[in-house]
């Protein structure tokens, strides 16, 4: 990101220079920071409100619920990680969060079952299968309600904000099926050849 | 078929709120002092994005004003022409697996140009819906348990969210028309 940010910049403002179009940098700049400012503003409201209604669905069972509902899939995905083992858990809550489009909640738990999966690493330097296969589904983040997109389109004046859940449940379940059959594919090709990081 | 996805769009919220306050209710949990506990964070979520976007805005109204941005996404049209994505949705594509909070900036950015309901409002929209920040993900993942070699991992996650741009063109195009 670091990279990206120096070359939007620094690119901007050269062909500003070259194309006799220099003093648009200044303009741009301070009302760029102005409108960053009016946008946050507007989103504060619909962020507020859905951490606060996520934190009710945690305390009220809403994750967990959810989290049962997923457990199978989660056992079929996941071989190598004994029944009842505490990173089951912490990757249903995750999961669950990550569904509801409440992604500051889905870390914690996220980090957590990392933590678990590595107390059944054989080598802790390099990723076990289950750690390939968790990065997997939580990277294409199968999405039903992505709350912060919706926020936006609401604050500018969109017709019907919650339009693009449909879209974005079917691009994420795409992205996660791909996801989970790529993780599936490497996994077999690791074992056909015996290399040594099995669990 | 397409109504059944309307519907989903329409009942998601309403069903997701009203469960959740019921059930919860139910349970014995205090709603309101709950929420408002939530929703505390949520402020200072806001103002911890307000860095974020304020550099990507910036960044990207140099970028913009300069005439610079014309010029590249010209370079990169006919490519895109081929696949049938549109050009200015590219910058969201790099940036979306670095950092949430600056593809934030991208999308908001986006949709504030062309509209939430254009064709690239509702594409851009879709895709920061649809897709995570793989890369971050990944880095504060597997560092935090000091893994090093993360083996097929990265190709999984990125090749997932190629996937996603591509099938979120196609089914915005589908859905709504392109």
């Amino acid at each position: 990101m670091n990279y990206v940010f120096f070359f939007l910049i620094s690119f901007g403002i050269v062909v500003a220079a070259i194309t006799g179009n220099i003093q648009s940098v200044t303009t741009a700049a301070i009302q760029s920071a102005n409108s960053a400012i009016e946008r946050i503003i507007q989103l504060m409201g619909i962020i507020t409100l859905w951490l606060g209604l996520a934190k009710v669905a945690e305390k009220g069972g809403i994750l967990r619920g959810l989290a049962r509902a997923l457990y199978p899939f989660i056992r079929w995905l996941f071989p190598s990680i004994p029944a009842r083992h505490p990173a089951i858990q912490s990757i249903l809550m995750n999961m669950s969060a990550n569904i509801l489009g409440l992604g500051s909640a889905a870390t914690p738990f996220g980090l957590k079952a990392m933590e678990e999966l590595q107390k059944l690493n054989q080598d802790p330097k390099t990723a076990s299968e289950a750690m390939c296969t968790f990065l997997a589904l939580n990277t294409s983040s199968l999405t039903i309600i992505p709350s912060t997109i919706i926020a936006i389109r609401l604050s500018l004046g969109s017709e019907n904000p919650a339009e693009i859940i449909s879209t974005t449940l079917l691009a994420s379940a795409t992205a996660t099926i791909t996801a989970v059959l790529l993780d599936f594919y490497f996994r077999k090709k690791n074992s056909a050849r015996g290399d040594g990081h099995s669990i | 078929m397409i109504n059944v996805f309307t519907a989903i769009s329409q009942w998601a919220i309403p069903l997701f709120i009203f469960f959740t306050i019921t059930i919860s209710q139910f349970r014995g949990v205090k709603v309101f002092e709950t929420f408002v506990e939530g929703a505390k964070e949520g402020i200072f979520l806001s103002i911890k994005l307000i860095p974020y976007i304020l550099g990507v805005y910036v960044a990207f109204g140099i970028l913009k004003e300069s005439g610079a941005l014309i010029f590249l996404l010209s370079f990169l049209s006919p490519i895109y022409q081929l696949l049938g994505i549109p050009v200015e949705i590219f910058p969201l594509m790099i940036v979306r697996p670095l950092s949430g909070p600056a593809s934030l900036g991208i999308t908001m950015d986006l949709l504030e140009t062309y509209g939430p309901d254009s064709f690239i409002g509702r594409m851009a929209s879709t895709i920061d819906g649809s897709t995570d920040t793989t890369l971050y993900i990944m880095t504060l993942y597997f560092g935090a348990v000091g893994v090093k070699n993360i083996r097929y991992a990265l190709i999984v996650g990125l090749s997932a969210d190629v996937m996603a741009f591509l099938s979120s063109v196609f089914f915005v195009k589908l859905i709504f028309g392109g």
